[in-house]
Order: structure tokens, then sequence, then C-alpha cells
């Protein structure tokens, strides 16, 4: 038995997500909750935000999330794509900023419209 | 004639809300002033996700929050002034305020909604010992300088505060390549969201160390280190338990505080509990006309229950000009907390002004297992709501049905219990 708390909203249910029961889940108010927990246990995922540079906007960064969430261990992979990387404005949200960041086959996508 | 319907101070989640709630109930003489160059407010810097799971349903970062506001704002015929300052505000509800645009303005209103928002408290709110080297900053001082300048402060971090924004920048500062030495929190457990600490802090490996404390910030010029100490039930340091941190950086994410320096200087009385106006259940200020909204009312853990608080407001405030704008004579309930509470919001109910029920919104001021929330009323218990479990950084709200209040004798009092497992 594994005890964790959800990080899909700011509740904080706790969880127990039992391992020898299909990663059965007791103790989360909704159905994320009972994802989140198998999710945890077998293949952690976050969504990562962050910025890129940005010429000719008013500002120097634009701020950017992989569109979905992505394996754990790829974080900082995915945060070395992003790196040396120059958007020209406008910049549009939901604008595609890299395609499949490291492998991931999730794209990293603009936050924020920048004229 | 006034120049203005209504004059929102304040572009953030809390003033969009406001004026576009306002907008839709058929006030069509709205301005918004904003003192910084865009609308969207702290959001902007925000760029975490997490965002609007109560309100859209899904996970926004605050930029795509706000922007959604922004947008729908930009639908209405809402006038917005962007870099401009509001200097004053009167009971008679004269807004002065000075752009470098427009320069100085007197312009008048029939209600105003101050959505002005809060502040970080300081090193000097907090008086930690020490030199005065550069790199310390407020945890959302940073956020600005790398989300939106793209500026990193530092290299080796430690954060004193286990607030959300402290908590969200230790793994900022850890992506962007620095290394987070530790998250010092004073208090027994942390101020900020539990699922922060699993993300933010167990995510990257960030030791929290509870009940501890700086004792010394080091350095000449720029910081070179701190000072960390165990703290007693006192919060005093206990002696021979300090350990160094070798660190170019100190964020401090050590509470907000609601930006009321207009609100004092209309007069409005404030509540000491939560430094923001006393208001009634539409967020009507004291002064009759002039609302609060949003973390100028009371610091709130979530965005989207700004948001729901200033379309109240908003709402208020287009019923006031639709009634004729009265004075307030109305009869109401005090709300007054009780054991194990800090505050509540409202302070004030006027069941005349209910439909069917009215939200309260409180805090506890020490974490409590399995609990109950009792509502009394000249010592009888009217209502009583079970939890499994109540944290002073989760703001807690229940719904006092207008039945109930009628059964109240002339205050209530709302409080909190353990009860056993």
């Amino acid at each position: 038995m594994k005890e964790l708390i959800c990080i899909c909203c700011p509740r904080g249910c706790h969880l127990q997500v039992d391992e020898t029961q299909d990663y059965a889940v007791t103790g989360n108010a909704c159905p994320r909750g009972a994802e989140y927990g198998r999710a945890e246990c077998t293949a952690p995922t976050r969504v990562v935000t962050s910025t890129v540079a940005v010429r000719g906007a008013a500002y120097p960064r634009c701020p950017v999330k992989t569109a979905a969430p992505i394996p754990k261990g790829k974080i900082f992979e995915v945060m070395a794509t992003l790196d040396g990387l120059t958007l020209r404005a406008p910049v549009t949200l939901g604008q595609v900023v890299v395609k499949n960041a490291a492998g991931t086959g999730v794209d990293v996508v603009a936050t924020r419209t920048l004229e | 004639m006034t120049d203005y319907q209504l004059i929102v101070v304040g572009g953030g989640p809390a003033g969009l809300a406001a004026a576009i709630a306002a907008w839709e109930e058929g006030l069509t003489k709205i301005l918004v002033v904003e003192r910084d160059r865009d609308l969207g407010g702290i959001l902007n810097q925000c760029i975490h996700n997490g965002f609007g799971l109560h309100h859209f349903g899904e996970e926004l970062t605050g930029p795509e929050y706000a922007g959604r506001f922004v947008q729908k704002l930009a639908e209405t015929g809402v006038s917005v002034l962007t870099d401009a300052m509001v200097l004053e505000v009167t009971p008679e509800k004269q807004v002065r305020l000075v752009s470098r645009e427009m320069g100085y303005q007197e312009l008048t209103a029939q209600a105003v909604v101050l959505a002005m928002g809060c502040r970080e408290r300081t090193r000097g709110a907090i008086g930690t010992p020490g030199t005065r080297p550069a790199g310390v900053f407020t945890a959302g001082a940073a956020q600005r300088y790398v989300n939106i300048e793209g500026q990193m402060p530092g290299k080796r971090v430690v954060i004193l505060g286990s607030g959300d924004i402290g908590l969200i920048m230790a793994r900022r500062m850890t992506l962007e390549g620095a290394k987070v030495l530790a998250c010092v929190e004073l208090m027994p457990y942390s101020g900020g969201l539990t699922r922060n600490i699993v993300q933010c802090l167990q995510d990257y490996d960030i030791p929290l160390y509870l009940s501890h404390t700086i004792t010394e910030i080091r350095g000449k010029n720029r910081l070179s280190g701190v000072t960390v100490a165990q703290v007693g039930p006192d919060r005093a340091p206990i002696p021979g338990t300090e350990q160094d941190f070798a660190c170019d950086t100190l964020l401090l994410s050590v509470g907000l505080v609601p930006e009321n320096e207009l609100t004092r200087a209309a007069g409005i009385p404030i509540d000491p509990h939560t430094n923001g106006a006393v208001v009634y259940e539409n967020r009507e200020t004291e002064c009759p006309g002039i609302f609060a909204c949003g973390n100028v009312l009371q610091v709130h853990d979530l965005v989207d229950y700004v948001t729901a608080e200033s379309e109240l407001a908003g709402r208020a405030a287009a019923a006031y000009l639709a009634g004729g704008c009265p004075a307030d004579d109305e009869p109401y309930i005090a709300v007054d907390a009780g054991a194990a509470i800090g505050y509540t919001v409202p302070q004030r109910i006027r069941p005349g002004k209910i439909d069917k029920s009215a939200e309260l919104f409180f805090r506890v001021r020490a974490p409590m297992k399995k609990s109950r929330i009792l509502v009394t009323s000249g010592g009888v218990q009217l209502a009583a709501y079970p939890r499994e479990r109540l944290a002073p950084g989760e703001m807690e709200r229940i719904q006092l049905p207008k039945s109930l209040l009628q059964k109240a004798m002339g205050s209530i009092t709302v409080s909190a219990e353990e009860v056993a497992e």
C-alpha cells in the first residue's frame, strides 16, 4: 500500500494505492484521483511550464507549457530543448513552439499572446 | 452626472471579473484602472499550471487564465486605462489618478470596486538579523525577474517560508539550473498547498525544514550565506541547532498583505485579522457603493475563488445602481470568528439581501484532524459541517442558508473543533 497526495487539484486528497490490487486507489474524491494514483505509481507524468526568449515583444520572455503531461524523467530534457530558442513576435496563445519535445510526442506551446 | 457608473481599481483577476460581471448585469459606463502596462495582474508571471479547475473545469497556466478574462473584457464596452495609478478614492466616489498619457485626472463614479490585490511581506516585516547584501528577494519579485524579464536572480538558493509562491519558485529556479538547497519554514506545518509540497519540493528532492528559521543573513556586497536554526514551540531559535548554508540568493515567501492604502485613506474600516475591509455579504464595504474583492479583501489560495468573489462584487455594484444607490440602513448579522478560527469573510450578513444562502469564507488558526465546523448564535447551535481535515493554508467555505440566518440573534459565531476519528 502506497500513500500519496493527489496533485490534480488544490484539494490535495490523501490517496492509498494498493499495488497488489492492480493499483486500486482509495481516498480520492473524484475520478482524476484514481487515474493520478495509478499513473503516479506506474508511470508518473507532469506538465512542464517555462519560458522561451522572444524578440519584438514588450517583454523578452514568452511563457510556454507542454500541451499534455510528459514522463517525469523527461522534464530536464524538455527544458534543454527550450534553451537557445528565440521566438519572433507576434506570438499567439497555443502556437506550437517545439514539436514533439524530447521525443515525448508532446508539443510545447505558447501560453500568452505577445504582439 | 458622473463620469462613470462604476470605476474598478485594479485590472488583475479580481478587477477583470468584477468589471465583466457588472457589464453583464447591464452597466454600460465602466472603467478599469490598472497601474501595469497590461491587464491580468500577477497571473502574468504565474506561468505554472493549476489555475481554473473550479471556474473553467480545466487546468490552465496563469497567463492563460488571465488571457481568457482579458479577451472577454475586450468583447464588452468596458473602458480600460493602463499605466495609470489611482492616488485616492473618496467616500463620495471621486477617483483621483495619474498616468503618463493623461496626467492627473479626477473622475467621478456612482460605485467603486476596490481590487488592488496584495503585496508580499519583506525582510523588514520579519526582522531577520544580519547584513544587507544584494541577493535577498521576495519570491514574487524573483518570479517576475525569471518569468517576465528573463533574468536569473542567482545560482544557489535558500527559500524562507513555504507559502505557495516560495514552493513554486523552488521548482522554477531548479528547472532554470539553480541549486535550491532548502526550504525553511518557521511553523511545524507548511503554509502552502499540499500539492505544491509534492510537485515542487518532493519531485526535485528539495528538503523542507519545518520548525526552522533563518537567524543570520551574511555577505558584504552579495549574499554569501545564511544560518538556519531549529525553533521551539515558542518559535524562538534553539541554541546549538544552527547550520550554515553557503548561498547567493535568499527568496522570502513569508506572507501576503492586502494593499489597502486607498481603502484606509477613504476612511473605510479594516478588519485587523484579514487586513482587508470589513464587508457585507455582497462585498460592500461600510461605505455604501464602495465594494472590495479578491486579495485586497482577503488573501486567497485560488484565483478561481477570487473570480467568484469578484463576480459577486461586480453584480452587487450593478444592483446598487439599479436600486438607486441606497444608503445602508438594513439590519445585519455580525459574524464572529470563534474558537480555532482566524477570520471570516464576510464579517456582516444582511439576511434581507441574500436569495437562498450566503457563502462564508474562513481559515483555521492551526491544522486540525477530523473536525466539525459549528455555527452558533446566543449559545445555540444552528448548524454543523463535518470536515476530514482543516489547515490554515487552505481556505474553508460553508453555505449559510437564509433560514438559518433568520434564526440568528444579532450575531453568529463560527468555530471549529476536532472530533474523535
